[in-house]
Formats: C-alpha cells, structure tokens, sequence
C-alpha cells in the first residue's frame, strides 16, 4: 500500500433517519489496489459505497479520495474526479439502448485511456447487441453493461456493488475474470459483495462489516477461512 | 354533401395541428419528465399576451415578436424549473399538482390585472386570410397549413432531439429513473431543467400560432390545457407523433361534431376523447 492512499475513510459513521447504518468506519484503499468488502446482508455495504459517491446526506467522519475530502460534494463532481460505481443491481435506463447507457459514462466521466472498444473487447455481446434497448438484454448482458458504463468514466477507483447477484455462476466467473485486467490498466477496485469466496478471490486487503462496524481487516492469505466465517456472521 | 364533409373533414385535420401544438410541451413534461404542468395553458396564454404588446405596443412584426419570445421562453422555461418546479418535483405527485395549480391562477389574475378581461387577438396579416382553393367548395386556409407543417416539423426535430442526441439520451435517462442517473453522475435538476427549456420554446412557438389564429383572454389557459391534456393521453404517453394524432383525431371531431351544430363543436371533442380512453385508457401508441 502506498503512504498517502487513494481513498482514505476515516473514523465514518452514516444515517438514514434515526437509524445508524455504519460506525466509526475506517478503510484506505491504495492505488492499484483491489480491496473487498464483505458482509451479510444489512451490514452497510451499499450504504458505504452511497456514501463514498455523495449519495447520503448524513454523516460524520471522513472520505478522503486523493487528499480532498468528498463529503458534501455533488455525486458528479465525484464521478469528474475519478470515482464511478457500478450500483447494485445493475440500475440500467431501461429506454436506452447499451451504446447509449454507455455513452452516459463516458460523458459523466474524465477523459483518460478506456474506449468503446475496450469494453466491446471486454464484453463482445455488447458490441453485438449495442443498438438494443437494455431492457432486452439478459441480466448477466445488463450487468456488463452497468460495468462498461463504469469503466468509461475512466475511473481512478471503481466501485462494484454485489455484481454478482442474481447471476449464472458462468456469468460471474467472466465478470470476476476481468477485475486483474481493469486494476492492470491502472484502476482500483473496491468490490462490496456477499460471496465470501469470490470476494477474497480477488481481492489484495478485505475488511469484513458486521452490523455496520468493521470487525476483521487483513489480507486473505493472512487469515483462514473459519476465521473469516466467524466474522462474517459474528459467530 | 360528400365535399362538405371532406371539407370539415380537411378543417379538423389542420385544427389538429395546432392542438398538437399545444400539447408538444405537456407531451413532453408528462411523457418524459412524468409530472402535469397544470399552468401549461396559461403560460401559453401569458407568452400571447407579451406577443400581443410587441405587435401592438412596440409596433414589432409578428414574426419578429414570435422570434424574440422564442429565446424568452427557453430561458424562463429553464429558470421556472430550477427556481420553482424542481423544488417539490420527486417528493409527491400532489405537490407539483398543486404548485402549477397555483401558478396557473397567479398568471390568470395578472394577466387580468396588467392586460384586463378583454378578449384579445394578434394581427397576422394577409396570411390570416389566405387561402388555397382545392376543388369546389374546399379551401385549404394558409395560415391553418402553415400552422399543421410547423407541427409536423417541430414534432420531428424534437423526435430526432430526444433520439438522436446526448442530451435527448440524458433526458429519456433522467425520465427512466432520476435516483439512477444521480447514483451514476449525472446532473438530474439541470437535465430537466433543460428539458423545461425546450418545452418553453415549443409553449412560445403554439403562442405564436394561437394568438394569430385564435381569440385569446385571461383565462384561455385552462380550455387550452384540457385539449392539449386530451391529445397527450389520446396519443400515448412519451409519443410525441401519437400527440399529434391525438390533436388531429380531438381536431376532426370537433369539426364534424360543428357539421352537425355549431354547439356540438367542443363537445365531440371531449366525447371522442372519453370513448377512446375507455377502451384503450393507455392511449393510442404508447411509450411506456
């Protein structure tokens, strides 16, 4: 890990309403790096990647992505400076086919390497299937293309959350196969998801969130996978 | 007989052109940014009115007058949604009902208190008169044509704007789902309110057309929304074509129903409207 991370949480506590999602959260992520996130459902997860984009008002504590601190920025300007996510659930614009839902990253985002063609080389159905509507597509199609859209805001960290849900688990094998390829190009991954194997897989560093606080943080080879379980479910 | 009725027949069909005038913006706002402008009319009408003191007050041309408001209303258009209608759009349906609700009657009583409850109208010149005889008794009027391919025209250039362009993509976005395109960076209120800006420019060209054509007063606004209203939902949601047709079918009805009596006119209109919505409450072609 680099001395100065690219994203750096500090000490991040998050409200919906009177309820309390997270807990003195605090995670770095350095640059290069594929980091995971696990937990069961109603850990926080999706409620730390919300955060992270701008997309929870109440807060305390700190997001530093690159030294700035990113609470009370609008999400866009968080995506302009090199944050993109893949939400949970896909969350296509059903009425607009895949070349247009991937053109809305490429536009939202910072100009940098990853092209079209990258993604339609990633994803060869994508090119094939780039004049239909999304609603069209199968649900694996549409998570690829929720990853293309990602990918063309040319991100400095990419956000995946739950990609794997709902899906074959060949779909997922090639969704998975391509994270070492996008932090090759330069990228950071912070990847939310449930599947404790398939997370740890790919992962450099985890932490593991248990009703909102994170309870176990290391590398996967540093610790066995009871371990991990026990945590995970606070066993 | 059979050229009268072709005849009335050919006046609805042109009359329907301006009705889908009218409704090319609330297609738009109900269509695609899903919320009913109840000050649609009435913004119409108030854009007549400001033509009314550029003929009438300054001495302007009409067409010189129409191309002034244009560039007017896209702006007020853009700037009565970010000051206004994005305010409580998204938080439910009943509030942005009831802010237009209110806004239409604020511009009817200012109206009526700077311009008074006379009935006005906009000199247009020798084209008001103008007409193309066809055979017989059928005369196609100029200014009725012109108004019918403007529809036509502006219904196309905003079909290739919403279909063909980003920013027609980042609209239909926004229209999928305001909470996604925010997860993902893009800038919701101003997508919109550009949406509204466009919907301000196609109210000020229908009041261009309308003040020439028609009889106008304070309180036109509502009649005019309640055609328009039927011409959206008789066409489908999201269908800007389906829109137009939806005019033309309320135009012909009209016409045939003033064939019968001339106080039948409005009437058919609304009773072809229930009788459509009835078997296919979904209108006609629609988007969603």
């Amino acid at each position: 890990m680099t001395a100065s991370p690219l994203l750096s949480i500090e000490n991040l506590s998050v409200y919906h309403g009177q309820f309390r999602a997270l807990t003195n959260v605090s995670i770095t992520l350095g640059a290069g790096e594929v980091v995971s996130i696990i937990g069961a459902n109603g850990a926080g997860k999706s409620s730390l990647l919300k955060t992270i984009v701008g997309q929870v008002d109440r807060t305390e504590g700190a997001i530093r992505f690159e030294g700035a601190d990113l609470r009370g920025t609008h999400t866009a300007d968080i995506v302009r400076s090199g944050v993109a996510l893949v939400p949970e659930g896909r969350r296509l614009f059903p009425s607009l086919t895949v070349e247009e839902n991937l053109e809305i990253g490429w536009e939202v985002g910072r100009r940098g390497d990853i092209g079209f063609d990258d993604v339609y080389r990633f994803f060869p159905v994508l090119k094939e299937k780039r004049r239909q509507l999304s609603r069209e597509l199968s649900g694996g199609q549409q998570q690829m293309v929720a990853v293309g859209r990602a990918l063309l805001a040319n991100p400095k960290l990419m956000l995946c959350d739950e990609i794997s849900l709902g899906l074959a688990p060949t779909i997922i094998k090639d969704l998975y196969q391509i994270i070492p390829t996008v932090r090759d190009r330069g990228i950071s991954i912070l990847v939310v998801e449930q599947d404790i194997s398939r997370s740890l897989a790919v992962a450099d560093r985890f932490y593991c969130l248990l009703e909102g606080r994170v309870n176990l943080s290391g590398r996967p080879a540093d610790v066995t996978h009871d371990t991990v379980v026990k945590h995970y479910f606070g066993l | 007989m059979v050229e009268i009725w072709t005849n009335q027949i050919l006046q609805g069909v042109l009359l329907g052109g301006l009705y889908a005038l009218f409704a090319i913006g609330l297609s738009l706002s109900v269509g695609v940014m899903r919320f009913v402008n109840i000050a649609h009319g009435d913004l119409i009408v108030m854009i007549s009115f400001v033509l009314l003191s550029l003929t009438g007050g300054l001495g302007l041309p009409t067409l010189a007058a129409v191309a002034i408001v244009i560039p007017i209303s896209f702006v007020g258009g853009y700037l009565l949604q970010r000051l206004l209608l994005q305010r409580v759009l998204g938080k439910d349906v009943l509030s942005i009902i009831l802010v237009t609700f209110g806004l239409s009657i604020v511009i009817q009583n200012a109206l009526q208190g700077v311009y008074g409850a006379d009935i006005r109208k906009v000199g247009g010149g020798a084209i008001e008169t103008a007409t193309i005889p066809l055979s017989g008794n059928i005369n196609v009027g100029v200014l009725p044509l012109v108004i019918f391919i403007s529809a036509t025209l502006l219904i196309w250039l905003l079909d290739l704007l919403l279909y063909r362009s980003r920013i027609g993509a980042r609209i239909r976005a926004v229209s999928d789902s305001v909470a996604t395109a925010d997860l993902v960076g893009l800038r919701s209120a101003r997508i919109y309110a550009i949406a509204m800006a466009i919907v301000g420019a196609t109210m000020a060209i229908s009041a261009g057309f309308m003040a020439i054509w028609t009889n106008f007063d304070p309180t036109s606004g509502p009649s005019r929304l309640l055609i328009a209203f039927e011409a959206v939902v008789l066409g489908g949601l999201g269908n800007l074509w389906g829109t137009l047709i939806g005019g033309i079918i309320i135009g012909v009805a009209q016409a045939v129903g003033a064939q019968f009596d001339a106080a039948w006119q409005v009437l058919a209109g609304h009773i072809v409207f229930l009788a459509i919505f009835l078997t296919r409450p979904q209108g006609l072609f629609p988007k969603y």
